[in-house]
């Protein structure tokens, strides 16, 4: 079976470029383009470059000592955190932006949840001197406030989403309005692995870069090139499919992602899409997707506002409905007794995001000479405030 | 014969297309609405199936969608509303929405609910064309539905030449690039469009939309096609009225000329 899309844009049952045809000439000339433009050797060695001086790659493996001691296997952390602006994020709109150029775009548009891609957006159209626009939840821009001022601060101008649950999915209804209404100078930076075919597969393939590190990395701490399992969380699934991208028909690596549950799985707050999803159409494609019988879109709940997604990308779907990967619903409180747990372990304070990964130790039982690689996608500096109010830290 | 068909082949006048959103200013206005807009001497009907994503309209429609969804508004209320539609309104009506909720309540199911009540044809914006014509095509067809694509300035002559092929009824022209009720007036940048795309011939009539507010825009597109349509300014018009049916009444009147 194959975990890649296919000609029509499908992964599996899932996937397409359901778009009105307002967007169809921009998606088109994207569809068949990016593979010429990423295959360019000019490209590569551009994208190579800023992803070591401007991003700080390759990011390290690091052996997490005291975790692995605490859950009696060999836990590896794949530090994305250390990445320039705080999570994987950037690995993408780098080389997105690189390609924007290439369709001679000056102007970018773009969407975020937790206000990471937006950030690492901001950052590389200041680095390449483009127009920024980011749309952002007006939730999430109340509960992300420090990551605001830094897109301010890199000059992105930043647009409050006052429709539907004012959070992810409704800043990428108006950045695709957006685009729709800027079509001709205009590229849009998805941050996810979510949208029309190409998206899911170009961010999939810019993000790899995780997963190929991984096993350069494990071959020479390890002496083999794969690990037992692979973690990551998923809200719309960018850096699971980074993290899992070379290790997708590597049929030793169990490949588990974990999903916000919010409240719990069956709470009626909660954002665990394979718990809840069904077939549906959001945003450009077809995946799993939380609706309610009519078809309408459910407003999802998480801690986290970057896993706060009522879908997930049509790769994890098909990953989900062919068993190759296994998911866990994480609530917000397990993610957060993880979180304090790897700041207190091993010195590192993860994102929100990423605390939902870090708490599947508990229910994975490996074994004691397995390898655990989870990616650490994110830091938590943005999340400080979240932290304080409900660990009580200031008390 | 498809009563779009019938119409286009015997309209002297400008063609009149309204949207309204159903259920929209209240939940039980829909037929209220639709015997309105034919009283006032409307050409065609198109009724919005409220979504919670509508991606590619502008405030004032994804608000009317707001609100019809939280009064209740699902697909199969919107059918239940409709059963009777041909025992007053004689115009052609078509369904317009995203295709999410049609897949919800199933193909099939929705195309065979859609003749039985006497629905013409369809317009699902974020179904592309390659998928309708894989996967859709032969079942809008066996169920007599006409299935209206969307061509957009930006939209290049080879694939206007296809849409045109596999469409039937008309082509939706959409004046500019944007999302619904996002601009008004007619440009002579979009005319220089509307006679570029008059020139080629097509073999399917065209209804010009988006931008088209009054008696004047709605002359000028038709200039270039044998009519035009209004989503946004109608909306925005019941959203407000206090005597529904007579304000209805008067502003198809206006925008045809007749008052």
């Amino acid at each position: 079976m194959s975990f890649q899309v296919d000609e029509q844009g499908y992964y599996g049952n899932f996937g397409g470029a359901f778009i009105p045809e307002m967007l169809y000439p921009n998606v088109e000339e994207l569809r068949s383009r990016y593979l010429d433009i990423i295959a360019d050797p000019v490209f590569q060695a551009e994208y190579d470059a800023l992803l070591k001086d401007f991003v700080g790659r390759p990011t390290p493996l690091f052996k997490a000592e005291r975790l692995s001691a605490k859950y009696n296997t060999k836990i590896y952390l794949k530090r994305e955190d250390l990445c320039h602006t705080g999570a994987h994020k950037v690995n993408n709109t780098v080389g997105q932006i690189l390609v924007a150029k290439r369709l001679g775009k000056n102007k970018i548009v773009a969407e975020t949840g937790a206000g990471q891609h937006g950030v690492a957006t901001a950052t590389v159209c200041a680095l390449m001197g483009m127009e920024c626009i980011v749309y952002m939840g007006a939730i999430d821009i109340e509960r992300q406030a420090p990551n605001v001022a830094r897109m301010r601060m890199l000059g992105a101008q930043v647009v409050a989403a006052k429709s539907g649950s004012q959070t992810l999915k409704d800043a990428t209804n108006e950045a695709m309005r957006h685009w729709i209404n800027h079509p001709v100078d205009t590229h849009y930076i998805i941050g996810s692995v979510v949208g029309p075919h190409p998206y899911p597969d170009m961010v999939a393939r810019f993000q790899s870069i995780i997963s190929a590190e991984i096993r350069t990395q494990l071959q020479e701490k390890e002496g083999r090139d794969y690990p037992d399992y692979v973690i990551a969380c998923v809200g719309g699934g960018s850096n699971a499919a980074g993290a899992f991208y070379h290790f997708l028909d590597e049929p030793r690596t169990a490949l588990i992602a974990a999903e916000a549950a919010g409240k719990g799985v069956n709470s009626g707050h909660s954002a665990a899409t394979t718990f809840l999803g069904k077939s549906g159409v959001l945003h450009g494609s077809k995946s799993l997707l939380m609706q309610t019988e009519d078809g309408q879109v459910i407003e999802p709940y998480s801690i986290s506002a970057g896993l706060d997604y009522p879908g997930i990308g049509p790769m994890h779907a098909h990953l989900f409905e062919s068993g190759r990967g296994k998911f866990y619903g994480i609530t917000d409180e397990e993610a957060l007794v993880a979180a304090v747990e790897c700041s207190q372990l091993e010195g590192i304070i993860p994102a929100l995001e990423t605390a939902h990964a870090l708490a599947v130790f508990e229910k994975l039982q490996a074994k004691p000479n397995e390898i655990v690689v989870v990616n650490l996608s994110g830091r938590g500096d943005k999340d400080l405030a979240t932290y304080q109010n409900r660990l009580k830290l200031n008390d | 014969m498809n009563r779009i068909s019938a119409l286009f082949s015997k309209a002297k006048e400008p063609i009149l297309n309204v949207y309204t959103t159903a259920g929209y200013p209240h939940f039980e206005d829909t037929m209220t609405v639709l015997t309105a807009l034919q009283e006032g001497g409307v050409d065609i009907i198109e009724i919005g199936m409220p979504y919670s994503d509508p991606v590619a309209d502008g405030e004032t429609i994804q608000q009317s969608n707001q609100a019809s969804l939280d009064q209740g508004m699902t697909v199969a209320h919107l059918f239940t509303q409709l059963k009777d539609l041909r025992q007053t309104i004689t115009v052609p009506v078509l369904l317009m929405g995203y295709i999410n909720p049609v897949l919800q309540y199933g193909v099939e199911a929705f195309c065979a609910k859609c003749a039985a009540i006497g629905i013409d044809g369809l317009i699902l914006p974020d179904l592309p064309m390659a998928e309708y014509e894989r996967e859709y095509k032969a079942i809008f067809e066996a169920h007599g539905l006409f299935n209206i694509f969307l061509i957009t300035p930006q939209t290049t002559d080879e694939r206007i030449r296809h849409i045109d092929s596999v469409s039937n009824g008309f082509i939706y022209m959409v004046s500019s690039a944007s999302t619904t009720g996002a601009k008004t007036g007619i440009s002579s940048d979009q005319e220089t469009y509307f006679e570029r795309i008059a020139s080629m011939n097509l073999q399917n009539p065209r209804l010009i939309g988006f931008g088209i507010s009054d008696h004047s825009s709605f002359m000028k597109a038709s200039k270039n096609a044998s009519g035009a349509i209004i989503g946004s300014a109608f909306v925005k018009l019941i959203g407000q009225a206090t005597d529904l049916r007579a304000e209805i009444v008067d502003f198809v009147q206006s925008i045809k000329g007749k008052k």
